[in-house]
């Protein structure tokens, strides 16, 4: 093959879509930017950009049209605390790798390493709209407690392709309160001495690398690979995400992190709207699943349906999330997102808690989460209210690459189900 | 039904049998006659709130019985259903509802919980107490000896409509035990919750759990024929037990009578007919492996529990008058459950069979309408047209049928039980919540009402009492 040849593959095969004009018309536009909502709105797709989109659109002559009367437009939606792409069936260890409990590698675990782009679980994910989610290592207790940080996280896309990670670390995991007790000998206090322990050996670590690597460091509780992973955190440009759901266990992180400087989300956070001015004033954001409303432990007594409105009227930037490292069940999304609305979040404010929020706090906001003309289009064409059960997608894009609505589970359903009388 | 405490107290001086009948009264006890056991030792203590004459005006009122009725009205009264129909006149005595814009529907029945059993906090040990994994056999036990009625999860699920669950052991045994069905009621205690004169049921487990639990043990079953032994064996010895019992009584009850044995007795019920089989099983050819064990010998399975894969013989399930309790959106989370579709209730109810939307979990419970919107709306993708006048019968009136209640609650048709939800939307939308909730015609939620919020001991003086 010339050079010239093998170029042109290489160009082909990085092309974001196929070279092709489609419009979306006649569907309402959740853009989640400062234009709002567009009732009756168009969409043109030049070749997997987003060329323009409004109410007052021409659609090109050339264009492939797709009808979205009475449906609506969200931005692809974006699952956080998932681990889509690292596990297949969460009961075979071997189809997983979520979590590790090696002692030697707990903050360094790099989990947008190997991960699956094959995984049945992304088109079944997509077809609940889902196109991106931030994979997340919980901790593998399994032989015990014994790592402080659960690893890295990584913002991926659902496209099924080798290059399935939009951006790898982008948080470190920490779980503190009740369960970072248990990995810090039993107590609240002693896994708060122990963090701060840690974040002060990361500094020195990382102002005297040379003499660590003279093995003139001094003495440290983390191997070098743990250290390295958390120089970015200590140095507040990867952000810390914190598990925590007690009120006061919210409180004690945002004071922590304001005196170490460090850039906290806080995960869980069941109890967070007993203290919700306290995190709106440290603008933190929150993760949280809207339907934890029961008290499954002494950390959750105050759980509540409302947490997320509360939070939102606070002015806290939340987002909605399905359960705690989610795989399979990551097709609840819209329904978690949809509860809050029933008990009082804002319908926009619920759908930016699936789309443009974990965009921003995970650092990916300038490629997805939003309806902007030059963008790569990621987004969802529904049949009606994105947040209803009986709303199904009818077209969905992944960064430019429109995806089909199958999946394994069609295909099971198809070979069982009898023909149409 | 009531106590008979006689039986216990002076259980030398009475006849009885086994394990069919009526304990008898001691009209003409023999001298010698061995003590009749008494079924029913844990009996409901059960009172119906207090009730009102009630008229729900101008809502949409899904029935149960395959009816959507706009602008309907139902009328409860004594605790029954009096009426229902489009445009009903009021009779005066009845205090009026405006449900205008509302849908009403019967009350929401679980036919798959663990409340209770495995009670919140559930982080804490000390509150589980729903497997006994000390033996594949457990049939002995009675999950209603683990319900602690102040599990903060049944105040959660009657604000979401549910007016009856069946709890059920875990599924790490071969034989869990006997399962319970409850009303959402507050109470102190398990018997002012117990569903008067609902049959018992018997919680069996196919498939990866026992085995895991039992192999991981280095004891049987260690294997999927492993397990089907270990029903085998245990059938065998209820055959032998009933048989017993069933000649000592054929005998005018001479002689000794044999020994009770709380285990054998329970699978002897099942084979009587009176207790009704509720078997966790994932894989179609699991499912159909039971089936031929009940065939074998000589009992019926009511309730194929999780069945995800149901679908693939969903025409066996029909003829075989087998209801499958399932979810839409579970799957994956081990090996026999990878084949799970979202469309499983609608394929078994489109076979023409009885499908079901179970929770076995306390969040799911507070919304079996929206899983089972979720299951009705993969139906509409695949084309499927079911309703949702049929749809609402997968977590009210099919339930009712694998739980043997079906004559009294499932569905609003006059003379059933008064149990019924004032939705504030159509519960198939994602935005319903259930406003009013009635068990037997009293009010037991009204979410205008504080005094109807939260009753659990456990969160009172707590940060979560004032949620």
């Amino acid at each position: 093959m010339t050079r010239r040849l093998a170029a042109l593959v290489a160009l082909l095969l990085a092309a974001p879509a196929s070279a092709e004009t489609i419009a979306i018309v006649d569907a309402r536009l959740m853009t989640m930017t400062g234009a709002g909502e567009i009732d009756g709105g168009t969409i043109v797709i030049r070749d997997g950009r987003i060329a323009a989109l409004g109410a007052r659109v021409a659609v090109p002559a050339d264009a492939r049209v797709i009808d979205g009367r009475g449906g609506v437009v969200t931005p692809g939606f974006i699952q956080a605390d998932s681990t889509l792409g690292a596990v297949e069936v969460s009961q075979v260890p071997t189809s997983a790798d979520r979590a590790t409990h090696s002692a030697a590698i707990s903050a360094g675990f790099d989990i947008s390493l190997g991960l699956n782009p094959d995984s049945i679980l992304l088109p079944v994910s997509r077809l609940a709209g889902i196109t991106h989610a931030v994979t997340t290592p919980p901790y593998d207790d399994r032989r015990g407690r014994a790592l402080q940080f659960a690893g890295q996280a990584a913002v991926i896309d659902l496209a099924q392709r080798p290059q399935m990670v939009t951006r790898p670390r982008a948080a470190m995991v920490l779980e503190m309160g009740e369960g970072g007790a248990g990995r810090a000998g039993g107590a609240r206090g002693s896994a708060i001495v122990q963090l701060r322990t840690t974040l002060a050996d990361v500094r020195h670590f990382a102002a005297h690398r040379a003499a660590y690597d003279r093995g003139e460091g001094r003495p440290q509780s983390l191997s070098r690979v743990d250290l390295e992973a958390l120089v970015p955190v200590v140095q507040g440009r990867m952000p810390l995400i914190v598990k925590v759901d007690r009120a006061s266990d919210i409180s004690e992180m945002i004071a922590l992190a304001r005196e170490e400087k460090l850039r906290v989300i806080i995960d869980g956070a069941e109890e967070g709207w007993r203290v919700a001015d306290e995190i709106s004033a440290a603008n933190v954001p929150v993760i949280l699943d809207p339907l934890a409303d029961l008290p499954r432990s002494f950390s959750e007594l105050g759980a509540t349906m409302e947490n997320a409105a509360r939070l939102h009227a606070a002015g806290v930037t939340i987002v909605i999330k399905t359960g705690s490292g989610v795989a399979h069940r990551a097709r609840e999304l819209r329904y978690g997102a949809g509860n809050a609305v029933a008990w009082g979040l804002p319908h926009e404010a619920a759908v930016a808690a699936i789309t443009v929020n974990p965009a921003r706090v995970f650092g990916v906001a300038d490629r997805v989460g939003t309806l902007e003309a030059g963008r790569a289009a990621d987004l969802v064409l529904w049949n009606g209210d994105p947040l209803e059960p009986l709303s199904q997608p009818q077209a969905l894009f992944v960064e430019g690459v429109e995806k089909p609505l199958t999946a394994r589970p069609l295909d099971l359903r198809d070979r069982y189900m009898p023909p149409s009388p | 039904m009531r106590r008979a405490a006689f039986v216990l107290l002076t259980a030398t001086a009475l006849a009885g049998c086994a394990a069919s009948g009526r304990p008898q009264p001691a009209s003409a006890p023999a001298a010698d006659a061995a003590p009749v056991f008494d079924r029913d030792p844990y009996p409901s203590t059960y009172h119906a709130p207090a009730v009102e004459r009630v008229a729900l005006v101008g809502a949409t009122v899904l029935t149960a019985t395959g009816e959507e009725i706009a602008n309907g009205t139902v009328l409860m009264e004594g605790g029954k259903i009096a009426a229902v129909g489009a445009s009903l006149a009021v009779p005066d005595g009845y205090r009026t509802i405006d449900a205008r814009g509302k849908w009403v529907t019967p009350g929401v029945i679980d036919a798959h919980s663990h409340l209770g059993a495995w009670a919140q906090p559930e982080s804490v040990d000390a509150h589980n107490d729903v497997n006994e994994m000390t033996d594949p056999n457990t049939a002995l036990v009675w999950v209603e000896h683990s319900v602690w009625p102040q599990d903060p999860g049944f105040d959660a699920a009657r604000e979401a409509g549910v007016t009856t669950m069946m709890i059920l052991p875990g599924s790490g045994n071969l034989f869990g035990g006997r399962t319970v069905t409850l009303k959402n009621v507050p109470s102190v205690t398990m018997q002012g919750m117990k569903f008067p004169g609902a049959p018992y049921g018997l919680k069996i487990a196919c498939g990866e759990n026992p085995k895991r639990v039992y192999g991981g043990k280095g004891r049987s079953p260690a294997t999927r024929m492993g397990n089907v032994a270990g029903y085998r064996k245990a059938w065998i010895d209820a055959q032998d037990y009933a048989r017993r019992r069933d000649k000592w009584e054929a005998s005018g009850r001479t002689g000794e009578a044999p020994k009770r044995d709380l285990q054998l007795e329970t699978l002897a019920g099942v084979l009587k007919g009176e207790i009704l089989v509720q078997n966790h099983c994932y894989r179609a050819d699991e499912m159909a492996n039971m089936i031929d064990v009940s065939r074998e010998f000589g009992f019926k399975i009511r309730t194929f529990h999780h069945a995800n894969e149901a679908y693939k013989i969903a025409p066996l399930l029909e003829k075989e008058d087998i209801c499958v309790a399932t979810w839409a959106s579970w799957w994956g989370y081990k090996m026999e459950v990878f084949d799970a579709i979202e469309e499983n209730a609608a394929l078994v109810h489109a076979a023409g069979g009885c499908a079901i939307i179970h929770s076995d979990d306390p969040i799911v419970i507070q919304r079996l309408n929206q899983e089972a919107a979720a299951a009705l709306s993969a139906a509409w993708r695949a084309g499927i047209r079911i309703n949702k006048a049929d749809a609402i019968r997968w977590f009210t009136a099919n339930p009712a049928k694998a739980l043997g209640i079906a004559d009294r609650v499932g569905t609003i048709e006059p003379g059933k039980n008064a149990d019924v939800v004032l939705w504030s939307h159509d519960p198939f939308s994602i935005y319903a919540r259930a406003e009013r909730v009635w068990i037997d015609g009293g009010i037991v939620f009204d979410r205008a009402d504080v005094r109807y919020r939260r009753h659990s001991d456990f969160l009172l003086g707590q940060p979560g009492e004032k949620r």
